[in-house]
């Protein structure tokens, strides 16, 4: 018995079709697929991330940001079910962090400590190739699937990689380089930008980026120029209001 | 995907071992030579820029690639003004194709002069940007994932030694993507009222100063127990 209705899972995928037809941005698109899945799953937190060209894996976007969440994404780089989804190219379903300690000693008591209790990660396919992956924070408020949601979640995971498959990208295989640098690129300018409007509006870098997100979506713009606007432009860091 | 083969202590290598010369250009050159063999590359060039895209210094690998370097700064268009200007690589592993068609002029200069493919990479961490570094080839053909990841470094390696040129690398360590040695950027620059790139060199500096790992002040900025503008 699925959870997710098939209403809800067309107005998801609709959203995400509405974006590749945009002017594309990687980063905002990413972000947006993250924040889909979450509310479409009742995850408690969506994450997704991607190997750079060393190979490693990058966190690039979430439903949310807080610290807590930053550290538990970059741990993965060494351990986690990112990396394990990452490596094998299969999901790693609902594994329960409180039963986790053995399988990830480092990344399992963090996860538990931040308030989540489980934990998915899906792979992000590329033709043969996994780019990153998809994870999803279950807390006792939201977050666990169904067995039969499975497919689902992987769909949406596998339309995160096929925004990054545009027309122009099957024309061209560079693009991907192009636009995963660009967009991991952008993700310094956001901690940047929180840096900043955390420091000049007297706030914490975890509310610095609610400040930054609200502002984005008051005025209808991508969260990555308001991030470059505000560490280049003094006046429209102080303008910014929190 | 494989383990990072080349990283930035194999790059700070290639470019030590390279004959020494003096300021910035000097290290640029130094840079653009290691960069051409390592990348089995025919040339490379780096040039310097200002927010607006005006150059400042550039050096090459070569006096053609000085040529080629020249070109677009020349006719005010080519792959390396586009990846600083789009802040991300232009990877352009054919300039016969019609994706080099976006620049009516530069193309068929750059290929005039042999040159076959452009791959330009900017030299810039987030919003802080320097400059770009390009690759040259005389043969078609796209960087393999291993080059590709070869060349990031490169260039990860020439921000930090522009940003700091007469300090030792090491203090980078490998904190290229903590989130909060960025946000700590951000705070020092507003603590400071400089721009970002300048904000970057000062807590570099700190760092140094304090013979700490940048991680370490960085954490102390965010968590407010540490102020740049205060003694």
């Amino acid at each position: 018995m699925t959870i997710i209705s098939a209403h809800r899972l067309a107005a998801a995928f609709v959203d995400v079709a509405d974006t590749l037809i945009d002017e594309f941005d990687l980063l905002e698109f990413l972000h947006m697929v993250a924040e889909r899945t979450a509310s479409l799953v009742g995850a408690a937190s969506v994450g997704l991330l991607l190997a750079d060209e060393r190979g490693a894996l990058e966190f690039v976007a979430a439903s949310d940001e807080n610290t807590a969440l930053l550290e538990l994404f970059a741990m993965q780089t060494r351990e986690g079910p990112c990396l394990d989804a990452f490596r094998t190219g299969q999901p790693v379903i609902d594994v329960r962090l409180g039963d986790a300690a053995d399988r990830w000693p480092r990344f399992a008591p963090r996860a538990t400590a931040a308030g989540f209790t489980a934990v998915h990660a899906l792979p992000l396919r590329l033709r043969r190739q996994v780019i990153g992956a998809l994870n999803v924070f279950g807390s006792p408020a939201g977050g666990t699937f169904d067995p039969a949601d499975v497919p689902v979640i992987q769909a949406l995971a596998d339309v995160a990689a096929i925004g990054l498959l545009q027309e122009r990208t099957i024309r061209r295989g560079e693009i991907l380089s192009e636009q995963l640098q660009g967009a991991l690129n952008s993700r310094i300018v956001i901690e940047q930008a929180k840096g900043a409007v955390a420091q000049a509006h007297g706030v914490s870098v975890d509310e610095a980026f609610v400040v930054l997100r609200a502002h984005a979506r008051r005025h209808n713009r991508r969260l990555t120029d308001v991030a470059r606007l505000v560490v280049t432009d003094p006046a429209a860091l102080r303008a910014l209001t929190p | 995907m494989s383990e990072p083969q080349t990283g930035p202590e194999t790059v700070r290598d290639l470019i030590a071992r390279q004959p020494p010369a003096p300021g910035t250009t000097g290290l640029l050159r130094r840079v653009c030579r290691a960069a051409a063999q390592a990348l089995a590359a025919s040339g490379a060039g780096a040039s310097v820029m200002t927010a607006n895209g005006t150059r400042g210094i550039s050096a090459a690998s070569d006096p053609a690639s000085e040529r080629v370097e020249d070109l677009q700064f020349v006719l005010g268009e080519g792959p390396c003004i586009d990846a600083f200007t789009d802040t991300r690589p232009v990877l352009i592993p054919d300039l016969a194709d019609p994706a080099a068609q976006r620049w009516p002029v530069y193309t068929p200069a750059a290929r005039d002069s042999g040159v076959c493919a452009v791959f330009a990479f900017p030299l810039q961490v987030g919003a802080a940007r320097l400059g770009v570094l390009d690759v040259y080839r005389d043969r078609p053909g796209s960087l393999t994932g291993e080059e590709l990841g070869c060349a990031l470094t490169f260039a990860d390696v020439t921000v930090h030694a522009l940003l700091d040129r007469e300090r030792d690398g090491d203090l980078l360590g490998d904190v290229r993507h903590r989130a909060e040695l960025f946000q700590a950027q951000g705070m020092v620059m507003v603590q400071l009222g400089v721009p970002i790139e300048e904000a970057m060199i000062r807590l570099r500096a700190h760092a140094y100063a304090e013979e700490r790992p940048i991680g370490d002040v960085a954490r102390d900025v965010v968590a407010g127990r540490l102020r740049l503008d205060r003694p």
